[in-house]
């Protein structure tokens, strides 16, 4: 027991980005609001970067600059990549966003099985 | 400064360029114009890059000249030399295509925003398909996915919307689960240049952090390439989407997702890795015959055509991903000839279904009855296509059967020939309600008077389909490009 305490405490990290993935994963699929589920999938992108970044920090590391005084560098490679990712985040959040506005002007609602509900009836109509 | 030199860069800024001055010029012949000039030059790059890549082997270009593995590398090699070809050449016959198309199916004021989206889609498809990094893989997938989440989302029927969405959460999810897979390999190698990972990962191809990123990269690739049962995304957004972005979405982006998956599992992981110590060749044997046969039936059952012929995607899918499950140069020949002969075929189909909603007003079983009095040069288009879905002889799809059946000879699996045949039926049922619909029934009253399509519509498809009869009598160029990609993609696992 006291094994597994100190396991998860020296990954912490790690597991803290397994909670928020799966927390993520889990809205995109258990809820049926369409905004709930944007925000499910930005905790699930977001828990990738703690992946990146995370391992990347030397504990008493610096940032790599070449002077005597310091001998040990922090990774800098995985923040510009999380840099890269969090604009691709964005991107993807207010495009999901802007489609969720164009799907509530053009069924009247954001929760899936409303609309469903509504593609049902109107492929029974023989459109 | 030798152009020559320059070819992979030029490969992907062309396009890219394209698109944000398609956004500044705002007026759609304007806009066209540079797109269209992009896309071209594209294409005759892509070309005289595969000339190249033929004549003295792969081509490595340094962006930026920061030297590989620390910079990011452009690496063209035989197998993407013809992907880029493939992908260029239909966008390149796609996009004269879309102008009279869309003429029709969006909105004027919209239609710049069209060409720049699918400038960007090129970009993005194009880039995952040269780049040699894998992180830089994932910024281009993510490229190609935004703009074809928006093309989609350009469809005239509000379903497309929802479809949009749908593969947007999809898809994103299939993306995260990629940069999770890259991720964990950095960790473990600490480069992300993918011939130097491959060379560094050779001594750890059993720990757990290198089998979890095969893991999470199998299934987010998976998605992305609609292998049965991660296809949900793929009948709706096919079927919802401006005709000419489900043509060339058809005839691209699954393949371009093939080849990454290639790639990964041949020139990073390893054949060894990936299919000596890990039960990989059972598991996609499973989901490439469970996507053939459940799709293939599914497909028989639809009343759009459009959603019928994106089934039979995802079952034509189940071929491609068949060929790689044989694990023997034989087996990737076929997966890499079907990626190209697929490409062709339904790239054709679905531009002439283009020209049929054009005509006829929409792409049900109903509406289309009487299509080959109506329409006859169109529906017999049609009908050549679906005969290469089935694997006629002398039809593009023949050729890639062919090499399967071989491939499953050569394991001495019998009885998946017989699968494969029997799979074959299923497509001729499906293609057999169309041509039921097209020449067995009179057309409705008020269709009677319908003509032929126009030209920009007919030319563009019409060199698709010739394109499928043609790489089915002469497979000197697809099957000579895939057997050395094949060979080539299995030489650097040993």
């Amino acid at each position: 027991m006291e094994g597994a305490i100190a396991h998860i405490w020296s990954h912490f990290d790690y597991w803290a980005m397994i909670f928020l993935a799966m927390a993520g994963l889990f809205i995109v699929i258990a809820r049926g609001n369409l905004i709930k589920k944007l925000v499910g999938l930005g905790v699930f992108q977001t828990s990738v970067y703690l992946l990146y970044v995370a391992p990347a920090k030397i504990v008493g590391g610096t940032a790599p600059i070449v002077a005597p005084a310091f001998k040990v560098y922090s990774n800098p490679l995985p923040h510009v990549l999380i840099l890269t990712a969090i604009v691709v985040g964005i991107a993807t959040l207010a495009l999901g966003l802007a489609l969720v506005v164009r799907i509530r002007e053009a069924y009247g609602t954001i929760e899936e099985d409303e609309i469903l509900r509504t593609e049902a009836a109107g492929e029974a109509d023989g459109r | 400064m030798n152009f020559q030199e320059h070819l992979p860069a030029l490969q992907v800024v062309l396009p890219l360029a394209a698109a944000p001055l398609a956004m500044l010029l705002r007026d759609r012949l304007a806009a066209f114009v540079p797109v269209l000039a992009a896309t071209w030059a594209a294409f005759a790059v892509s070309v005289l890059m595969w000339l190249q890549v033929d004549a003295t082997g792969p081509i490595s270009y340094a962006i930026g000249s920061w030297a590989p593995p620390w910079g990011i590398e452009y690496r063209v090699d035989s197998l993407s030399a013809l992907v880029l070809m493939l992908v260029s050449g239909v966008a390149a016959v796609v996009l004269p295509y879309s102008r009279a198309s869309i003429e029709r199916e969006i909105r004027q004021e919209n239609h710049y925003l069209f060409y720049a989206m699918f400038a960007l889609c090129l970009t993005g498809l194009l880039g995952i398909a040269i780049t040699g990094d894998a992180f830089n893989l994932f910024v281009f997938l993510e490229i190609s996915s935004l703009s074809s989440y928006v093309l989609i989302a350009l469809g005239r029927d509000r379903r497309a919307l929802v479809a949009s969405y749908q593969y947007l959460i999809m898809g994103t999810i299939g993306a995260t689960f990629i940069v999770i897979g890259v991720g964990l390999l950095y960790l473990k190698t600490g480069t992300l240049n993918l011939v130097d990972m491959g060379a560094r990962l050779q001594e750890m191809t059993s720990h757990r952090p290198v089998l979890a990123a095969l893991a999470f990269l199998t299934v987010g690739i998976s998605l992305k390439l609609a292998l049965f049962p991660l296809h949900q995304w793929l009948p709706n957004a096919y079927a919802y989407a401006p005709s000419a972005v489900s043509a060339f979405l058809a005839a691209t982006a699954t393949k371009v997702s093939v080849y990454a998956l290639l790639r990964f599992y041949f020139s990073v992981f390893g054949e060894t890795a990936v299919f000596q110590r890990l039960p990989m060749e059972d598991l996609m044997l499973i989901l490439a015959l469970a996507g053939m046969f459940v799709a293939s039936t599914v497909a028989i059952f639809q009343d759009n055509l459009k959603r019928l012929f994106a089934y039979s995607s995802v079952a034509q899918v189940g071929y491609i991903v068949l060929g790689i499950s044989f694990d023997s140069v034989t087996g990737l020949t076929a997966t890499v000839v079907h990626l190209v002969n697929h490409a062709v075929t339904k790239g054709g189909l679905f531009l002439l279904l283009g020209a049929v909603m054009a005509g006829m007003g929409g792409v049900t079983l109903s509406r289309v009855h009487g299509l080959g009095r109506v329409m006859p040069l169109t529906a017999f288009g049609i009908v050549l296509c679906g005969l290469s879905l089935i694997g006629v002889p002398g039809t593009a799809g023949f050729v890639s059967k062919w090499y399967l059946i071989l491939a499953a000879l050569e394991k001495g699996q019998w009885w998946l020939v017989f699968l494969i045949v029997l799979s074959s039926l299923l497509a001729a049922a499906y293609v057999w309600r169309f041509v039921e619909a097209a020449y067995f029934r009179a057309p409705r009253a008020d269709l009677v008077a319908v003509h032929e399509a126009p030209a920009g519509l007919a030319i563009p498809a019409w060199i698709m389909v010739g394109a499928t009869i043609w790489f089915g009598l002469d497979t000197s160029v697809t099957v000579g490009s895939a057997a050395r990609a094949a060979a080539m993609l299995l030489g650097t696992a040993q």
